[in-house]
């Protein structure tokens, strides 16, 4: 094979990486990207319907319920607007009431996100950025968070 | 005291670092040999400084000496003494100091296993790796100082993390950062020839066994973090694509490609310049992946901009190393000539086939890792990037890979002839491809095209090894004189091959064979699961020394025999107030039986979650099997008897015109 050759197949072999990867890539990103909604957002119709998305906030004092089996159902708030939420099994360790957490799910017609997932952080003082975020900007964040952003 | 001799002790060994990286790089440029000759003790005299530090900030945590402020953070006096240990690397700070030693250990080892290497090559070696020692000190002295103290002292520490209170907590850490760090060796090598302008096949000799042993290293960091999510994590998972896990998975992508193409350049001269590029990658990666963890900028853009001093070191040391580096190449690359002479059907083409998409793969592990803190940092909405993404990216590029890999041994170099190949491996590619749907249809009764492919894929991969195996082996009159007449590294290479392919297996099996179930269940009642039946038997209070318990106990039936008692925790830390799952799991080769308590519910009864995992432990077993793949070329004895011839000074021939 000539050096000519040889960087054919070179150039030739990396574009042709590199066009696949590409493709690839973003076809999954844009299938597979999670957007954040506050509950504000989520009450203002602003969350897509029929699609994942994630929302966050705290956990409502004395809102979670459990239902049958290992159902359960519990509100999330950023001070403004609160979302409810169902979630069928098991919560974090750090699900309590009044903790930032964060759920990754769907909203259903009746106006429940239903989560496939609920996320809280291993960490007492640990905020979700957007959570944080989302309270900062309607002016509820609360003082014993003092650890966020350490 | 302690503290304040470990800050002395770090800041002496920065002068070393000084002086290690200044004198011998002069020394190199200018021909002086005595200043070339500084690089030896400088290099010495500054890990013991280094170990002196640590050493220091180990004797404060087990001292229980809560006037540093790192340790108040990160201890407690109730905490057990082995924990207290490895708390050290719990968190930000005292991890860049084991970094930072671990860092004079490698330079150290250089400075003893470099007889074969020339007074020029080795005094260029030791003060690259002298110039990344100054960077990552001085991020220690300047933002990251493990030994400062908080006045008034608090009477009490803050406890570690109970999710770091675990035995892989004492190893995953050290291994991982012998790995990441390991690759700096590659890489001061790479930047050493790439000054000195030998950059021949003699330099990928004495480059290969430093980043195999490296490569050895981090891929037991993340085997070993990989169980010890799996068993601590509580949700049955072993990879969750999160950003800490892929931090440390692309430079061990880039590290793979990078011993291949070592082997490459060593033997046939090719690849010189791609070979010192994939080492530069590499070891940027493995800075980025320290930076990316620690740092917390993962978890957080905006934790970035809090230490606004911290986030601009980062920065601006990734971009003198990657930057400097890369300026370099740029300046000598050009002039390096390739004089290896091989047809488009080569060993050599297909191992750079290979190398291009594991660095492709990696790439695209980088977009789905940055993308979302790029878009957050430009205030473009706040996205996360989950398993989906890589699933659907990662699995196209490593089928051709793992082809790939069955191939290429067994072409020859410069130039393999397809119609002879096809005739040999046409059975065995078919045998493997139809071996793989059936057992799919038969034994794991179901019709899945992802887990039929893996599956070829991995009978193919360790048929091919083998069959290279014997091949080499045949041309040997007697099958036991073949045997032994092959090199280590020959066996090396079978072992990480068929390691992949028990890895394949495990990843494709246990991914869409297992079952789980989350339900309530009540004492005495109990749960089916598959052939499975798991009984609980309610619930106790347990004490340990740092935490109170539930502990429930769990029987698992199959047919009329318990074949295990299981008995998983429910842990509430007394300092932190955490709450923490402890899964119990029945392991086996063929499968893991796995429960975690949930929540307590009304009368006794319990959230349960139950798993049942087929060859999970194949995964690992894979890991495995590549270290011992590793360790075994490692060993070969031509590396020190070439090591030795080639310090002759013909050896050293400059390959590099100009």
């Amino acid at each position: 094979m000539t050096p000519r050759q040889r960087r054919m197949v070179w150039v030739g072999s990396v574009i042709a990486g590199v066009a696949v990867a590409a493709f690839l890539g973003l076809t999954a990103f844009q299938k597979n990207l999670l957007y954040f909604y506050t509950p504000t957002q989520v009450s203002n119709g602003e969350a897509p319907k029929g699609y994942p998305f994630r929302v966050g906030g705290l956990v409502v004092q004395g809102s979670v319920k459990r239902l049958e089996g290992v159902d359960v159902k519990f509100e999330v708030t950023d001070g403004g607007a609160t979302v409810p939420v169902t979630y069928s099994g098991i919560l974090p360790d750090l699900f309590r009431e009044g903790q930032g957490i964060i759920s990754i799910g769907q909203m259903n017609d009746q106006g429940l996100f239903v989560a496939s997932e609920v996320l809280a952080k291993h960490d007492e003082n640990y905020m979700p950025p957007e959570v944080g975020d989302a309270l900062k900007k309607s002016g509820q964040m609360p003082v014993n968070y003092k650890d966020f952003q350490k | 005291m302690t503290a304040e001799l470990g800050h002395i002790a770090l800041i002496m060994a920065f002068l070393m670092a000084l002086l290690q990286a200044g004198f011998p790089l002069a020394g190199a440029h200018q021909g002086v040999p005595v200043w070339m000759a500084v690089a030896k003790p400088a290099a010495r005299a500054q890990f013991f400084f280094l170990l002196t530090a640590f050493v220091c900030l180990e004797f404060s945590f087990i001292q229980n000496d809560f006037s540093v402020t790192y340790v108040a953070t990160n201890s407690n006096s109730s905490l057990p003494l082995y924990y207290r240990f490895a708390a050290v690397w719990g968190a930000h700070e005292g991890s860049m100091l084991l970094w930072a030693t671990i860092l004079g250990l490698w330079t150290c080892a250089v400075t003893l296993f470099s007889r074969s290497l020339s007074e020029e090559m080795l005094a260029r070696v030791l003060g690259v790796m002298g110039l990344v020692s100054i960077g990552i000190q001085l991020f220690i002295l300047l933002t990251s100082n493990p030994f400062e103290r908080i006045v008034p002292a608090p009477p009490e520490g803050n406890d570690l993390n109970p999710l770091l209170q675990d035995f892989g907590m004492t190893i995953h850490p050290p291994m991982l950062y012998m790995g990441y760090v390991g690759l700096s060796v590659a890489f001061s090598f790479a930047i050493a020839a790439l000054l000195g302008g030998s950059l021949d096949s003699a330099w990928a000799r004495w480059s290969r066994p430093w980043t195999l042993v490296a490569w050895i290293f981090l891929t037991f960091g993340i085997v070993v973090g990989s169980w010890w999510a799996y068993y601590e994590l509580g949700w049955g998972g072993w990879w969750f694509w999160d950003p800490v896990e892929n931090a440390s998975f692309m430079p061990w992508l880039v590290a793979t490609a990078l011993i291949h193409s070592l082997a490459v350049t060593e033997k046939r001269g090719a690849f010189k310049t791609w070979t010192v590029l994939l080492a530069i990658f590499a070891f940027s990666l493995s800075l980025l992946g320290t930076f990316l963890v620690r740092s917390g900028v993962l978890t957080s853009v905006h934790a970035f901009a809090s230490d606004p001093a911290r986030g601009l070191f980062i920065l601006i040391f990734l971009v003198v190393v990657v930057g400097g580096s890369l300026t370099l190449y740029a300046l000598r690359a050009p002039t390096v000539k390739d004089n290896a002479h091989y047809t488009l059907f080569s060993k050599e083409n297909l191992l750079l086939v290979n190398n291009i998409l594991l660095v492709v793969a990696a790439a695209s592990v980088l977009l789905g890792t940055l993308y979302p803190l790029l878009l957050d940092a430009l205030g473009l909405g706040k996205i996360s990037v989950g398993p989906p993404y890589f699933t659907a990216v990662f699995a196209p590029v490593m089928a051709p890979i793992f082809l790939l890999a069955g191939l290429a041994p067994m072409v020859p170099w410069r130039q393999g002839d397809i119609k002879a190949l096809v005739k040999r491996l046409a059975y065995l590619f078919e045998g493997s491809l139809v071996l793989g749907i059936v057992l799919v249809v038969v034994w794991l009764d179901r019709t899945d095209f992802a887990t039929m492919a893996g599956l070829s894929m991995a009978l193919w991969l360790a048929g091919t090894a083998g069959l290279t195996l014997y091949s080499r082996v045949k041309l040997r009159a007697g099958f036991l004189d073949g045997l032994r007449a092959q090199s280590p590294s020959v066996y090396g290479m079978t072992l990480a091959h068929t390691g992949a392919a028990v890895f394949l297996v495990g990843v494709v099996v246990s991914n869409h064979y297992s079952q789980e179930k989350t339900v309530k269940l009540a004492p005495g009642e109990s749960v089916e699961l598959g052939s499975f039946a798991f009984r609980f038997q309610g619930v106790k209070d347990v004490t340990g020394p740092n935490y109170r318990a539930k502990e429930g106990s769990f029987q698992v039936v199959k047919g009329d025999r318990v074949i295990a008692e299981l008995h998983p925790q429910k842990r509430s830390y007394t300092v932190q107030r955490n709450t923490m799952t402890e899964a119990a799991i029945s392991p086996g080769l063929l499968r893991d039986l796995y429960v975690a308590l949930g929540e307590p519910l009304d009368k006794g009864a319990w959230s349960v979650r139950v798993y049942y995992k087929p060859f999970m432990r194949w995964v690992w077993l894979g890991g495995l099997f590549m270290m011992a793949g590793g360790a075994l070329s490692v060993s070969d004895r031509r590396y020190r008897l070439l090591g030795k011839r080639a310090a002759a000074p013909e050896g050293a021939g400059a390959a590099v015109a100009g």
